[in-house]
C-alpha cells in the first residue's frame, strides 16, 4: 500500500490540480453521522473534555470544499442534537455551528488558496471563535469560566484538520491511476 | 452585501439573512430553556433520537471491556471470594446488632406515636459516562423513568450521597453532583446538632457550607449527615466531612470547605433513592437557599 495519498502541500497553495470524483448526497451525511458518533463516544477522564468537536471540523471542510452542498438548516439540527447529547442549554451548540457556517461560508474562497499550515490557523480561528460563543452563553447563564483547558478542543481540532481532509478525501479520489500506460 | 453581481442564477435568500434567521431561532430556543423551562418536552424527544446512537457508539469500548472482564485470573477471585466472605461475616454481625435495634426503635416510636419513617426503596444503577458539558458536574446513569426514576430523587453510594437526578429520560438519566455549583443540601452537624446548607462550588472534590456564623461549633473533622428537612434527602445519609474552617472577624460569616464522603469523581454503582414523597412542583432555585440559610443562622 503506497502513502501517496497523503501528499498534500504543507506549505503554499494548495495543490490546484488534485480531480476528485463528484460527492453524493450520501456521502456527506455519512461523514456528518460519523462525525456525531465520534462526538458521542464515551471517553474516560481528562480525554472526555479535550475531545474535539468532530461536527464542527466536518462542517467546516464541507462548507469549505463544497460551500453549496452543506447548508445551515442540517447544522443547526445537528446542534441541537449536541445540546441534548451534552446535557447543555438547548440552543448552545446551535448558535455557535450557526455562526461557524456563517466564518467558513464568508471564508472559504481566502481558505482554499492556502496551504495546510495556514489553512490550520484559520480553522483554529473559526473554531475558537464558535467556543467563545458558547462560553458568552453560558456566562450569562450564570455559569464560570471552566479553566484553560475549555480551549484544548479547539486547538486539537485545528491540530487534527490535514488528517481529517485527508480521510474525507480517500473515497473521492479516483480509482485508476491515470498516469498508468 | 450591496456589491453583490445581479443575480443571474437563483441562489435562495443571502448568507446574512440565513445567519441572522438561525441565529435568532437558537437565542430564542436559549431563552426558552434557560430563563423559563419550557422545552423539557422537546429535549425528551430530541433525547429518544440521540439514545441509539450514544449506545451504538459505545458498543466498541463496552465490547471490549467485557472481554477483558473473561480474563480475570483465578487468584483473583479467590483473593476477592475471601475477602467477601470475610467482610460477610462482619456485616452480618451488624446487622444483627442493627435489627435488634430497628425493632427496639420502632417499639420506642410506637410509644411515643411517632410517624414511622417511610421505608426506603433504592434503585441500583450503574454510571454511563460523565456529562460532556464543561460548565456543570453531572453524570449519566443507566436507569431512567422506564425503572422508576424521578427527578428530585436523591443517589447515594455506600459512603454517603453523591448527588441528585435533575434529567430524566427513558432510559437514562442525569445526577447532579453535589459538587455541582448550583447543588444545595441541606445537613446537620453530627457533633454539635448543627444545621446548615452545604453548596457545591464546581471543582472536584470540595463542598462549601455557608451561612454559618464566626462563632458556630464546628471544627475540623465533623461529619455532616442530611438533615431530611428539605423532604428530598431521607435523613441522616453522610454529605461531607469538614477539612477547613476560616474564621475571620471581618467577615459575618465563617468560611468552612468540607470534603464530601462519597466518591463524588471515581464511583461506578449508585442507589437512586426511591421516596415516595414529591418534590415541589416547580423549585425556585434563586429562594431556597434563603430561608435556609436563616435556619442555619439561629
Amino acid at each position: 500500500m503506497s502513502l501517496d495519498w497523503l501528499r498534500t502541500p504543507v506549505v503554499g497553495r494548495a495543490d490546484p490540480q488534485e480531480i476528485l470524483l463528484p460527492v453524493r448526497t450520501r456521502y456527506i451525511a455519512a461523514t456528518l453521522l460519523s462525525a456525531l458518533a465520534l462526538n458521542l463516544f464515551a471517553l474516560p477522564g481528562v480525554l472526555q473534555s479535550i475531545r474535539p468537536d468532530f461536527i464542527a471540523l466536518t462542517l467546516i471542510y464541507w462548507v469549505v470544499y463544497h460551500p453549496r452542498r452543506v447548508g445551515f438548516l442540517p447544522a443547526w439540527f445537528l446542534g441541537l442534537l449536541m445540546d441534548v447529547a451534552d446535557g447543555s442549554l438547548l440552543g448552545q451548540h446551535a448558535l455557535a455551528y450557526a455562526v461557524l457556517m456563517y466564518l467558513a461560508i464568508l471564508l472559504h474562497r481566502r481558505i482554499v488558496m492556502f496551504g495546510m499550515r495556514h489553512q490550520i490557523a484559520h480553522v483554529a480561528a473559526i473554531l475558537i471563535v464558535s467556543q467563545v460563543i458558547m462560553l458568552g452563553v453560558r456566562l450569562m447563564a450564570g455559569a464560570e469560566f471552566p479553566g484553560v483547558l475549555y480551549f484544548a478542543p479547539s486547538m486539537l481540532g485545528a491540530a487534527m484538520w490535514p488528517l481529517l481532509f485527508n480521510v474525507i478525501r480517500v473515497p473521492l479520489r479516483p480509482r485508476s491511476n491515470p498516469d498508468a500506460v | 452585501m450591496e456589491y453583490s453581481p445581479p443575480p443571474f442564477f437563483k441562489r435562495g435568500p443571502s448568507l446574512l439573512t440565513r445567519f441572522t434567521f438561525f441565529s435568532l431561532l437558537s437565542v430564542v430556543l436559549l431563552v426558552a430553556d434557560a430563563r423559563f423551562n419550557y422545552l423539557p418536552l422537546l429535549r425528551q424527544g430530541i433525547a429518544a433520537v440521540v439514545y441509539p446512537l450514544e449506545r451504538l457508539s459505545a458498543l466498541p469500548a463496552s465490547l471490549a471491556s467485557r472481554i477483558g472482564d473473561f480474563f480475570v485470573t483465578q487468584s483473583q477471585l479467590q483473593r476477592d471470594n475471601e475477602q467477601l466472605k470475610h467482610q460477610q461475616l462482619l456485616d452480618g454481625a451488624a446487622l444483627q446488632a442493627g435489627k435488634a435495634l430497628e425493632s427496639e426503635n420502632q417499639h420506642l416510636r410506637q410509644l411515643l406515636e411517632l410517624r414511622e419513617r417511610l421505608p426506603r426503596e433504592f434503585i441500583a444503577a450503574e454510571m454511563v459516562y460523565s456529562n460532556r458539558d464543561p460548565f456543570t458536574r453531572r453524570v449519566v446513569v443507566d436507569k431512567g423513568f422506564q425503572h422508576g426514576v424521578r427527578a428530585g430523587q436523591a443517589v447515594v453510594d455506600e459512603a454517603g450521597v453523591v448527588g441528585q437526578v435533575t434529567r430524566v429520560f427513558p432510559w437514562v438519566s442525569e445526577v447532579t453532583l453535589v459538587t455541582d455549583r448550583e447543588q444545595a443540601i441541606p445537613i446537620q452537624a453530627v457533633r454539635s446538632g448543627l444545621r446548615g446548607v452545604t453548596f457545591g462550588i464546581g471543582y472536584d472534590g470540595t463542598l462549601e457550607l455557608r451561612f454559618m456564623p464566626v462563632n458556630a461549633d464546628i471544627q475540623n473533622g465533623d461529619l455532616l449527615v442530611t438533615s431530611g428537612i428539605d423532604g428530598t434527602y431521607p435523613p441522616g445519609l453522610p454529605v461531607a466531612v469538614v477539612s477547613n474552617v476560616e474564621r475571620n472577624a471581618a467577615y459575618p460569616f465563617a468560611r468552612i470547605t468540607c470534603t464530601p464522603a462519597a466518591s463524588v469523581t471515581g464511583f461506578t454503582q449508585v442507589l437512586i433513592v426511591a421516596t415516595t414523597g414529591r418534590p415541589p412542583e416547580n423549585a425556585v432555585p434563586d429562594e431556597e437557599p434563603g430561608p435556609k440559610g436563616r435556619k442555619a443562622k439561629k
